[in-house]
């Protein structure tokens, strides 16, 4: 199985007539068995097509004409129109919102995630790539067209969450050279607050049977892998996890940010170092390169089997 | 002038043709067709921007515009 | 981007928030005049952007208007953390009856903003918290409905004040939580709330950081602090090579080739995108390497953009090759960022072969990529060479020379 979605899952593209947004919509159509994009939204272009695909001025055309609930969006809108864009598709019954957008300041984030909890909504992102089933469906750029997606992306038995989009793509084309596919990959997004952390994904790859072990990439910034580490220990996870931990340059530079807006460093916790200690101590393995993840994935899976 | 990797060739013809100049401007995305009055001019400094849509192309009669990748000595064209 | 103390007072002023009759000045005659008007006790405070002033000496008492002048033309040009001091603020010394803690943060886990208090003002308010929990009052707010006194009043309550204090203190914790979030502060602290003998309350020193990225949406409060959009008020002011990276990137809205930022070393790095430079980096310095410079490629930029970067960094004093690297690309294309680099090369009239140590930039359109690279002979790799392998060969053709 997967987690977060299937070739069943109905999305549309908001802010689908932007240029990145157009190869999004190809490279979603295009890969595995063909994302089902239900629509479009652009305010203003009702009546175009992307792709083949409709677009709509409103998400509320866009569910009309599907005849039925839309589960997801892919948000690719400017960050002045995000948050209006995203509580549109909450208010219009879409679960599952994948932001892509840059630059949102966290006030819109935490808006947006507050009122997506009271809805019962999940946000991915913003300032993600999105979601990918290998093989099966994507719903974002991640990974890129689907000749290319399909090189770094194969089914097996890895959960891939990482803070970067590149390094998702990365780490994963590592796992497959090695022989190990993956059930489910997330890029969760570089901001400071964003609407799912690892430690909020972590259920959902519990419950998944095909996923055996998770492979995270972290950076400094944040609490987010302290909280990573309090679920674990609370948590008697099944799941093996291995991390990556790029930026440790950055704990000679306080209160610079690189690479990502979130990894500004605003406390203690926040440090590469910090967060490194705090991994190891609930057990999580810190590899000191990508290309020894695979290694230490096969032997804490053939540990736990 | 040629770019550093791409450079364009048009037909005579095609380069006076009012309504594809026209056209040319319009579909590529990196600009480096430019309708002056009617005629088709290469914009020269944006040649090495090319992302080999071959929109250009497509939009051309056959044999009219050519896309010359300079480091492989090959092309797009139709 | 973080308020110098006079501005952060104004901010705070502009909430509701009571302040001192405080003056700011850039000359030692602005100082006199702000003391002569304030008729009295003052304290001359150096504005700079770092901590530890007082200690420093950037603090300092003064009782006449003479003395005020005398400290102010001192502070001015004293240097604290090497940075110079805006101006210094002149304040009316003010009798404490007691200093409390007023603040706002993010809580990036919960996410939502929460408010802080503490009846131990004065000091750091980590330490506050580490050593007297008890004293530190918290709450979490909505950021999408109204606030209401009573969250503020039941935070400091738990700190076990009461009477006047509580009722007093209530207004000004509550209106700090909203001015928090109606100017996108990251940080909205007021440290400390001083109580005066009249049982008024005061706000004697504010620190504030506002989002960068919302500062489009504040552009009349900045204009009215003579913030200039080109302050960037990071943590270190920008390099002239850093600087020049800006410029790059804003050569067109396509993609982007800069964030650079600047190091001692002699390696140049033409990397991307975010977490793949933060990924090279550590891996070029895990192999003994010295960076010349920081930088990030990403989101698909034009051939002009790459190369205008890999030029800035080829002429960097000191460098000499520089090493063209990415995690796997899927938006940025490997062919447009192999031609910015060639280009950059044969501009300046090196051979590309010679100058780029090493190509490891896979994804989207590599074979075409390759192709040029094959064309101009640079070493290049596909993705069975990892991120930090290809870090190491770059190290072992540009050795530190340190």
């Amino acid at each position: 199985m997967s987690i977060l979605l299937d070739e069943n899952t109905p999305f549309i593209v908001q802010g689908i007539t932007g240029r990145e947004a157009v190869s999004l919509t190809r490279e979603c159509l295009d890969y595995g068995a063909g994302a089902q994009v239900v629509g479009g939204v652009t305010p203003g272009r009702l009546g175009r097509q992307v792709h083949g695909v409709p677009v709509f001025d409103t998400v509320e055309q866009a569910v009309e004409h599907h005849g039925g609930p839309i589960q997801g969006s892919v948000v690719t809108v400017p960050p002045a129109f995000t948050k209006d864009a995203v509580l549109e598709a909450i208010e219009h019954g879409v679960e599952l919102i994948v932001i892509v957008t840059e630059r949102i300041p966290r006030r819109d984030t935490a808006q947006m995630v507050e009122r997506a909890n009271e809805k019962g909504a999940r946000i991915i992102g913003p300032n993600c790539l999105g979601v990918i089933v290998p093989d099966v469906i994507k719903m974002g750029g991640i990974g890129g067209p689907a000749q290319d997606a399909s090189k770094a992306y194969t089914p097996g038995p890895v959960g891939v969450i990482s803070r970067s989009g590149g390094m998702t793509t990365e780490m994963s084309s590592t796992l497959t050279a090695a022989g190990l596919g993956q059930s489910t990959a997330v890029s969760i997004g570089g901001d400071a607050i964003i609407g799912s952390s690892y430690a909020e994904l972590m259920p959902l790859f519990e419950a998944d049977d095909q996923t055996e072990a998770i492979v995270i990439y972290t950076e400094p910034g944040g609490r987010m892998e302290a909280e990573l580490a309090e679920w674990v220990r609370e948590n008697d996870s099944r799941l093996p996890i291995v991390a990556f931990m790029a930026g440790r340059f950055m704990d000679e530079m306080p209160g610079m940010s690189f690479g990502h807006a979130g990894t500004i460093v605003e406390g203690k916790e926040d440090t590469a170092a910090e967060k490194i200690a705090r991994l190891g101590e609930a057990g999580i393995q810190v590899a000191e390169e990508i290309s020894e993840i695979p290694d230490l994935v096969k032997q804490k899976m053939g540990a736990t089997a | 002038m040629a770019g550093t990797f791409i450079d364009v060739e048009l037909t005579d013809e095609a380069r006076d043709d009012a309504q594809l100049a026209q056209e040319l401007e319009d579909t590529c995305p990196v600009d480096i067709f430019a309708n002056r009055e009617g005629r088709t001019e290469i914009v020269e400094e944006n040649l090495d921007e090319c992302v080999l849509c071959e929109m250009c192309v497509v939009a051309a009669p056959p044999g009219a515009v050519r896309v010359l990748k300079l480091y492989d000595d090959t092309s797009l064209e139709r | 981007m973080r308020f110098f103390e006079y501005e952060a007072r104004e901010i705070v002023k502009q909430a509701g928030i009571p302040v001192t009759d405080f003056g700011f000045a850039t000359s030692a005659d602005q100082a006199r005049e702000i003391a002569e008007r304030i008729d009295g006790a003052t304290v001359i405070k150096s504005q700079v952007l770092t901590g530890g002033r007082m200690k420093a000496g950037g603090v300092q008492f003064a009782e006449t208007v003479d003395e005020a002048a005398e400290h102010a033309e001192a502070i001015l040009k004293l240097e604290i953390n090497d940075h110079v001091p805006r101006g210094v603020l002149v304040d009316p010394r003010a009798e404490l009856e007691h200093e409390y803690y007023a603040g706002v943060v993010w809580d990036g886990i919960r996410k939502q903003p929460v408010m802080l208090f503490s009846d131990m003002g004065g000091i750091d308010i980590e330490e506050v918290a580490e050593k007297h929990p008890d004293h530190v009052g918290r709450a979490h707010f909505s950021t999408l409905r109204p606030l209401s006194d009573f969250q503020a009043k039941e935070v400091i309550a738990a700190t076990g004040v009461t009477g006047r204090p509580l009722t007093r203190i209530t207004p000004i914790l509550t209106r700090l939580a909203e001015l928090f979030l109606e100017r996108d502060m990251t940080l909205a602290e007021i440290n400390p709330l001083g109580e005066l003998a009249d049982g008024s309350f005061v706000a004697l020193d504010a620190h504030m950081d506002m989002e960068t990225e919302a500062r489009p949406r504040h552009k009349k409060l900045l204009e009215d602090l003579g913030v200039g959009s080109e302050e960037t008020r990071q943590a270190r002011e920008s390099t002239e090579f850093e600087l020049a990276g800006e410029e790059v990137d804003a050569m067109d809205h396509r993609g982007v080739a800069g964030n650079v930022t600047e190091f001692d070393g002699n390696l140049g790095l033409v990397i991307g995108a975010g977490g793949g430079s933060l990924t090279l980096f550590d891996a070029v310095r895990a192999h003994g390497g010295d960076p010349a410079n920081y930088c990030e490629i990403g989101g698909n930029p034009s051939v002009r953009k790459a190369a205008g970067l890999a030029k800035l960094v080829l002429e960097k004093p000191g460098v000499d090759k520089i090493a063209v690297m990415m995690s796997i690309v899927s938006n940025t294309r490997v062919d447009i960022v192999a031609r910015g680099v060639v280009k950059a090369c044969l501009e300046l009239g090196y051979d590309p072969a010679e100058k780029i140590a090493i190509f490891r930039v896979p994804g989207a359109w590599e074979e075409e990529g390759f192709k040029i690279l094959d064309h101009y002979g640079v070493e290049y790799t596909d993705r069975s060479v990892s991120m930090h392998e290809a870090a190491r060969r770059a190290v072992e053709k540009i050795p530190s020379s340190a």
